[in-house]
């Protein structure tokens, strides 16, 4: 399957009356990861959840090639190829490990479930040993991990990636950052990485987006903009 | 002996229909936070429908088949016109939208049938069973081993398509986590429909199951309605196996209050264990363990 | 202030109510009557409902309480009426207080199943215990027109002015008791327990007041009923009275009391009038199930249109008004909430939304 591209074009969108993002444009090449940075409340939770559906836009457009994905219901979205892991929850825990990941594999064909499942499990050996326990039981870090198994489980066209670190311990975050690498390499996945250490986020990501209070205010090469000295101050404190 | 036998299968046979209405009203809870209040009154109409088309025939069980998919459609047509516009709006609402439902319905049964009570066939004898001489009673007829195995079957297939079907686990995921499912892709709206539909289903199977006894009139449905929302509530609203337990458990205590202190007693019996259940578990007895962390 | 305000008020309605009732014919005044008792009934539950936030589908079984007292105790003790009213409304108001005290930890469905139980329960007793109750025949008893009142007084007028005078009292009651600090804190339970429980209220007594206090409503509503009828019986307290209470407190406007008056008179008034009009169009032979067809096609139409009932709709066409469920206890309440739910784990936000029934959580505008 050929990677996908999506298109952010002047969004606005947010909660009440005054929106949170003030038309944001974002251009996420195939099979690239591009960093979403900024400080909190710039937007960027709310720009992942516009994207995905949560959030209403009420200007602009959202598209995935050349489908528009602008005022779809979520699960329509979802279905279009777009997986969302959620800022620390997305876990339905009343199910089990093994039945959350079987939500994702719901989006795949009937024939690839079983081994897309085993392959999971190898990569996640942590939940391969607790497929049969209820998803409360999980600690805060293995429910991030679920949730990031789940949404790659899907075979998404396009990761939208919520500060995946989110409690895990840097190991993991080092093994879940190789693998969405991996997944751009081989499968051509189009990755939106939001995350709070920049440093860290630039460093596997070929482009980056800077938000500020809802407006995008620089969007460049990844290792330019980890070399833009007063940028990086300004914005992005290291 | 032979009484406390006799009384034993008698809850149990009423038992299970406690248990099917208090099931189809769980389906309904989980998929939508709703409690039908119409739930009884939906059954007593499918049962007139099934009446009509066995007058019509000579046929039980081609009204059997009516009801129930008269039931599967109308639970979901209902979840449609009626309660999905009430989604937003105050949970109150729906509680009077439902209700609202059940008198169009019971009025409506009145204006096309009339209100005079009518008799209502069983497929089977309800000659109860004996072994020698000893009665097991009405409990054990033909009719009541029928009802029995119809409940539990239809209970065990739901719990089957629940937890090893892909739309199972999706119902179960739009019940627990309606954001969770529309992530994943689950199209959260017809999964609740199917929800309001399969309830409908199960509830027809209970008034088809049920009129023999009470005989059928725009009210019959309501005092069952009642106990198998007591069911439910005992169990636990969560819990489809808890509404099977709690019906079961209504079912045979308001059997032996009948039996051996007084048939008076037997809604101040129900009352009795309810508030004493809830005094325990204020979220029935198979409130789901899995809380949430807040 | 306010108090004497409401006072006043109080005092004009009775009269005006009181000169109506004198001009209308017996069987209107038997119907003002029972108005009157009803909305009693469905002021008390509407504060119980919409003030604190609790869910009653079974008031009928408060006013079986209150109808039966006031039998026996005119019956066999020969109270007067006013002090038999009284008595009910304690009775009532007791019973409340039991089943709040074994409802105060349910919630939602929980605490409908158990009213909803109770309402189908209690009518037993007067099966069971015939000596006392009259069984299936009930309880008849008589009440005479005071002596100053003349001999040529009616009755039915009489009834007709105790009604309307008790639902004076009691709406003035209520009316004061929204605006005391007990009707703010019962606003900030309901607006949200926890954050309620955090300003230092007692959640567990405050519910089980709201329970009482409508109880005794509903008491005193038996209490008249039975005092209009002269006689109470079981199939006059039917889980279907319940609902009727339920539904009129909702059509007429949710926790407000102009929506109780609203919600009376539909419940009394509407029904024969649809008979009537059935019966004037030809449904003579089915004419007993039109005005119950119709009035279930009514609620489920205002539910759907009229969100806030007919008081809300009201308020509607009057103009914005500024909410009467704003009070400071309640502000502070919700200001809590807000920085409760922000601080919570996300995880518990989110499903707190979806618990709410909303599958939107995040789009609605
Ligand atoms: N559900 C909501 N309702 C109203 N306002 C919201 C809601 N969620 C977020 N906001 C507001 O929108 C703004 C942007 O929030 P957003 O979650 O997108 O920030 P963020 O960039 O993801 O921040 P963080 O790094 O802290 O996660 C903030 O000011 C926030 O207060
Ligand atoms: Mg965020």
């Amino acid at each position: 399957m050929p990677a996908s591209s999506l298109a952010v074009t002047d969004v606005v969108a947010g909660y009440n009356s005054t929106p949170v993002l003030n038309g944001v444009s974002i251009t996420a090449r195939p099979a690239t990861i591009t960093a979403v940075l900024g400080a909190n409340g710039a937007g960027k939770t709310t720009l992942l959840r516009t994207i995905s559906g949560f959030v209403r836009t009420r200007g602009g457009q959202v598209r995935l090639d050349d489908v528009s994905l602008t005022r779809l219901a979520p699960d329509h979205i979802a279905r279009a190829g777009v997986a969302h892991v959620p800022e620390g929850q997305g876990v339905i825990t009343e199910l089990t490990v093994e039945e959350n990941l079987k939500l994702g594999l719901l989006l795949r064909r009937r024939a690839d479930r079983a081994a897309a499942l085993e392959d999971a499990y190898r990569k996640f050996s942590i939940l391969a040993d607790r497929r049969r326990r209820h998803a409360a039981t999980l600690s805060g870090g293995e429910r991030q991990m679920l949730v990031i198994a789940r949404a790659l489980l899907s075979a998404p066209r396009v990761l939208l990636l919520d500060e995946p670190s989110l409690g895990l311990a840097p190991k993991v975050v080092a093994q879940v950052m190789d693998l969405v690498r991996q997944l751009r390499d081989e499968s051509g996945l189009t990755v939106l990485l939001v995350e709070q250490n920049a440093r860290s986020a630039l460093s596997i990501a070929d482009q980056g987006v800077v938000l500020n209070l809802g407006k995008v205010v620089a969007t460049a090469a990844a290792g330019e903009l980890a070399a833009d000295v007063a940028l990086r101050r300004h914005y992005l404190g290291f | 002996m032979q009484e406390f036998v006799e009384f034993t299968l008698g809850g149990v046979s009423d038992g299970v229909i406690y248990a099917a209405i208090g099931l189809s009203l769980v389906l309904i809870w989980r998929a939508t936070r709703v409690l039908n209040y119409a739930q009884g009154g939906l059954a007593m109409f499918t049962s007139y429908i099934a009446l009509m088309v066995i007058n019509a025939t000579g046929n039980y069980w081609l009204g059997f088949v009516v009801a129930l998919a008269a039931g599967l459609v109308i639970g979901g047509v209902v979840e449609r016109v009626v309660i999905r516009p009430a989604a937003g709006k105050p949970h109150l609402n729906t509680v009077i939208v439902t209700i609202g439902l059940l008198i169009l319905v019971e009025g409506l049964a009145g204006i096309i049938y009339g209100s005079k009570n009518r008799s209502f066939p069983t497929p089977y004898s309800i000659v109860g069973a004996k072994i020698g001489s000893f009665d097991l009673g009405e409990g054990a007829s033909p009719s009541a081993i029928f009802t029995a195995v119809a409940v539990l079957a239809a209970a065990g297939l739901l719990a089957v398509l629940f937890r090893y079907t892909p739309v199972g686990l999706r119902m179960r995921a739009s019940a627990f986590s309606g954001t969770v499912a529309q992530l994943m892709g689950v199209r959260v709206g017809r999964i609740t429909t199917l929800g309001w539909a399969l309830a409908g289903l199960i509830g027809a199977l209970a008034g088809m199951l049920v009129t023999p006894q009470t005989f059928l009139y725009p009210n019959s449905m309501d005092s069952i309605f009642v106990l198998g929302f007591t069911a439910a509530v005992i169990g636990g609203l969560d819990s489809p196996g808890g509404a099977i337990v709690g019906g079961l458990i209504l079912g045979v205590l308001l059997n032996y209050v009948t039996g051996y202190v007084g048939s008076n007693l037997p809604e101040l019996a129900g009352l009795a264990l309810l508030i004493l259940v809830l005094m325990f578990r204020p979220s029935g007895l198979f409130a789901s363990t899995a809380t949430r962390q807040v | 202030m306010t108090l004497a305000r409401n006072a006043g008020l109080g005092i004009i309605a009775c009269v005006v109510l009181l000169v109506l009732c004198s001009k209308l014919d017996a069987y209107r005044q038997y119907q003002m009557a029972q108005v009157a008792a009803t909305v009693v009934a469905v002021a008390g539950l509407t504060v119980l409902i919409g003030v604190s936030g609790q869910l009653s589908i079974g008031h009928g079984a408060f006013m079986f309480v209150g109808g039966y007292a006031t039998a026996l105790l005119v019956l066999h003790l020969n109270w007067p009426l006013a002090l038999a009213i009284v008595a009910s409304a304690v009775v009532a108001g007791l019973a409340g207080g039991v089943m709040g005290v074994a409802a105060a930890r349910l919630r939602g469905p929980y605490l409908a199943g158990a009213t909803l139980m109770l309402a189908v329960a209690l009518p037993a007793v007067a099966y069971q215990w015939q000596g006392v109750f009259g069984g299936d025949q009930g309880l008849d008893f008589t009440v005479n027109t005071p002596g100053f009142l003349g001999a040529s007084f009616q009755l039915t007028e009489w009834q007709g002015w105790v009604c309307c005078i008790c639902l004076v009292i009691v709406m003035v009651l209520l009316a004061n008791l929204l605006r005391s600090r007990i009707g703010r804190s019962w606003r900030a339970l309901r607006d949200n327990e926890t954050a309620a429980a955090l300003a230092g209220l007692n959640v567990a007594r405050l519910r089980v007041l709201a329970f009482m206090l409508s109880a005794a409503c509903a008491g005193v509503a038996g209490s008249l009923l039975a005092m209009t009828m002269l006689n109470v019986t079981p199939g006059a307290f039917t889980l279907a009275l319940s609902i009727q209470l339920l539904t009129a407190v909702v059509l007429g406007g949710l926790g407000s009391l102009a929506g109780a008056v609203w919600g009376g008179i539909i419940l009394v008034l509407v029904p024969p009038f649809l008979t009537d009009f059935a019966a004037s169009h030809g449904f003579s032979s089915a004419s007993a199930s039109v005005p119950i067809a119709g009035y279930g096609l009514v609620l489920i139409i205002v539910m759907l249109v009229f969100p806030a009932g007919i008081q809300g709709g009201v308020r509607r066409l009057l103009g914005p008004v500024a909410p009467a469920a704003t009070g400071p206890v309640s502000a502070i309440g919700r200001r809590l909430a807000r920085r409760l739910e922000e601080g919570s784990t996300t995880d518990a936000r989110q499903e707190g939304v979806d618990k709410e029934g909303t599958r939107w959580p995040d789009t609605a505008n």
